[in-house]
């Protein structure tokens, strides 16, 4: 090719830099708007947490009121804050406990069904996205009011899993669909029965998708005011609440910001645990035969 | 007895005879090879062995026992499967301790026979290794080592080198031999490629779709094939078109169309008239130059119009005057001299009135 190239020298070089800002262009347009729209606003709250609140809600002018701690010493000085985001932890935690348990099955169905109808079997577990959020939710008010299981933990934790399920199924089928048929194969020829082979072969094998279908879970729940709010009636605030009650009901941004902050740093706190524990399994798991 | 016995097995997918009527006897400490082209059914053979599919018809019997309604984890058979099957999330020792653990052997017992296991198979330093740090040849010994460790009655391989690289593969080959003369533990080996088979087995059973074509030792089924499959699957074979002329306790007489009349080896069951082939294989030729005089009783004359220099041997096609073209394989045994005829050049083609064999058409 070389020898009949007409170009003159270094225009490989050119093209190849040409290569490069393509490659510029073609992330810039993500990357700018993840920085005016999430890191400036989570910049903002920050800042806003250091803050004064303002009489009528939003903040005070920084010029009178100046830079204060009040917002996380009010937070600090009161233990219900704290037991507020251990019960969201606590809630968020059985939703995903619930979520694995009831997916692990149905995931597991689907990967072993013939090619022909997993998709459909996927499009089926997907299917409830495509009602309304807010109408799935009253519909389950309608089901557990007559049965007295309204506004009551059960609730909350029932109507969160059953939000949170298709994130549980989607990456563990992803995950259980890769799998070598040979190896469960090869377990039973060697002498392990369905039991020992799902908890020795199958198991083990999913757990880079039960770490990722747990964040999906785990972190959305942790945030959630809607299900909490329509379903667990006024004695079962969650963090979400609280932070939506800071901003919408109380007028008092500074403790709204500083609330949502903490529970963004739990939030990235699990995520980078489940990211760690990931990433040591797959350290392993990554090239199967 | 037979440690291992087929009876009429016959199995189908569907509308498909996978297997039709087969029966096998398997000798205690024998390596036994199932030889055949894809979808001959010797896979579905060894799966049927293993306990992952059941026979329609017939029955198996370990030790005259049936193995009917034994479930694959309760046989002591053990297979090496084609992909290896190394579960990627356990070590090489965590892999080979695996049907260790299954019969609840002791910790200790464990790391002391997989530490034997290890060096049987040379990999005393992969122990801690996980199978995707391991080369081709090592995953497959590993393999080999997981299912031997608890010494099964029957190993099961299935075309167990065949993602091997040509000179992996023959190295494998010379360890599969002395590992298996070592262990003692009966192999059922099942493979398409000839000479694998023919370099490695006591006994091989050619299948021909769903069938067993012919079962013998490797130097029978070469010299002497039952048949035309037989005879084409195995080694190369040149085929004359012939018609028995005679036939007699001391030989046959053909006569081949347009050349003329050959000797050939007595076969008590083919009658004079009988149409057929001569089936010779290609290193029972001798070539050599069309002016000299012959020396044996059967020779053709032809043309040479192919050749293929393969190093220690050169491969000659000949055509001869009837249109019929023998390959003729001949030894370069002469140093510096690799070629001994050219392309165009007339020669004669002779061989032993004791070679070859007649098979119906």
């Amino acid at each position: 090719m070389r020898a009949f190239s007409f170009w003159p020298k270094g225009f490989l070089q050119c093209f190849l830099k040409g290569d490069r800002l393509t490659r510029w262009l073609v992330t810039l347009p993500p990357s700018l708007f993840l920085v005016i729209f999430f890191l400036l606003p989570s910049l903002i709250m920050v800042a806003a947490s250091f803050r004064e609140p303002g009489e009528f809600g939003g903040l005070a002018p920084l010029a009178e009121r100046g830079l204060t701690l009040e917002a996380y010493r009010f937070l600090a000085e009161d233990i219900i804050y704290l037991w507020i985001l251990a019960k969201s932890f606590l809630v968020a935690g059985l939703t995903t406990l619930f979520c694995l348990l009831l997916a692990f099955p149905v995931a597991l169905l689907i990967a072993r069904s013939p090619k022909r109808q997993r998709d459909f079997l996927v499009l089926l577990v997907i299917l409830p996205f495509a009602s309304n959020f807010l109408i799935r939710i009253y519909a389950w008010i309608m089901i557990l009011g007559p049965m007295n299981l309204l506004y009551s933990p059960v609730a909350v934790i029932l109507g969160m899993v059953y939000v949170h399920l298709p994130f549980m199924v989607l990456p563990l089928y992803t995950n259980l669909e890769k799998h070598d048929p040979a190896l469960l194969e090869a377990a039973q020829d060697l002498g392990a029965g369905a039991w020992t082979r799902f908890w020795r072969i199958t198991f083990p094998l999913s757990l880079p998708g039960v770490f990722s279908g747990a964040a999906l879970v785990f972190i959305p729940v942790l945030g959630m005011f809607a299900v909490p709010e329509l379903l667990g009636g006024t004695g079962d605030i969650l963090i979400g609440n609280l932070i939506k009650e800071q901003f919408l009901d109380n007028r008092d941004w500074p403790l709204g910001a500083s609330l949502s902050l903490g529970l963004t740093a739990a939030v990235l706190g699990v995520a980078a645990l489940s990211a760690v524990l990931t990433r040591r399994r797959t350290g392993k798991l990554g090239a199967g035969t | 007895m037979a440690l291992l016995e087929l009876r009429n097995i016959t199995k189908r997918f569907g509308r498909l005879e996978a297997v039709k009527e087969v029966s096998l006897a398997i000798e205690a400490g024998e390596f036994f090879t199932l030889l055949g082209p894809s979808g001959c059914g010797k896979t579905t053979i060894l799966r049927m062995i293993a306990g992952f599919d059941a026979p329609d018809e017939g029955e198996l019997f370990l030790d005259g026992k049936p193995l009917s309604g034994i479930a694959p984890e309760k046989r002591p058979v053990h297979t090496v499967f084609q992909s290896y099957a190394l579960f990627p999330h356990l070590t090489v020792a965590g892999n080979i301790a695996f049907p260790l653990e299954m019969i609840g052997r002791p910790a200790d017992e464990i790391l002391q026979r997989v530490r034997e296991t290890l060096e049987l198979v040379h990999l005393e330093d992969k122990g801690s290794a996980f199978p995707h740090e391991l080369s081709g040849g090592q995953k497959q010994r590993v393999a080999l080592a997981r299912g031997l460790v608890n010494k099964p009655r029957v190993l099961l391989l299935d075309e167990p080198l065949g993602a091997l690289d040509a000179k992996l593969r023959e190295r494998m080959q010379g360890e599969l031999v002395a590992l298996q003369r070592e262990v003692g533990v009966t192999f059922v080996f099942v493979t398409h490629a000839q000479q694998e088979a023919l370099a490695l087995s006591h006994r091989i059973a050619v299948m021909n779709a769903g069938r067993v074509e012919q079962l013998d030792v490797p130097e029978v089924l070469y010299s002497s094939p039952k048949n035309r499959f037989v005879a084409d699957f195995i080694g190369n074979i040149n085929v004359l078109n012939c018609l028995v002329a005679e036939s007699s306790p001391h030989g046959l007489r053909l006569n081949v169309e347009g050349l003329g009349e050959i000797a050939a080896p007595a076969h008590p069951e083919i009658a004079a008239g009988t149409h057929g082939v001569l089936a010779l294989r290609p290193e029972y030729l001798r070539v050599g130059p069309a002016t000299v005089q012959a020396s044996l009783k059967n020779r053709f004359l032809g043309t040479v119009s192919e050749y293929l220099f393969l190093g220690d041997e050169t491969v000659y096609k000949i055509l001869l005057d009837n249109g019929t073209v023998l390959e003729a394989l001949v030894a370069n045994a002469a140093p510096g001299r690799a070629r001994f005829h050219d392309i165009g050049e007339r020669v004669q083609v002779e061989w032993r009135h004791d070679a070859g064999v007649f098979l119906l058409a």
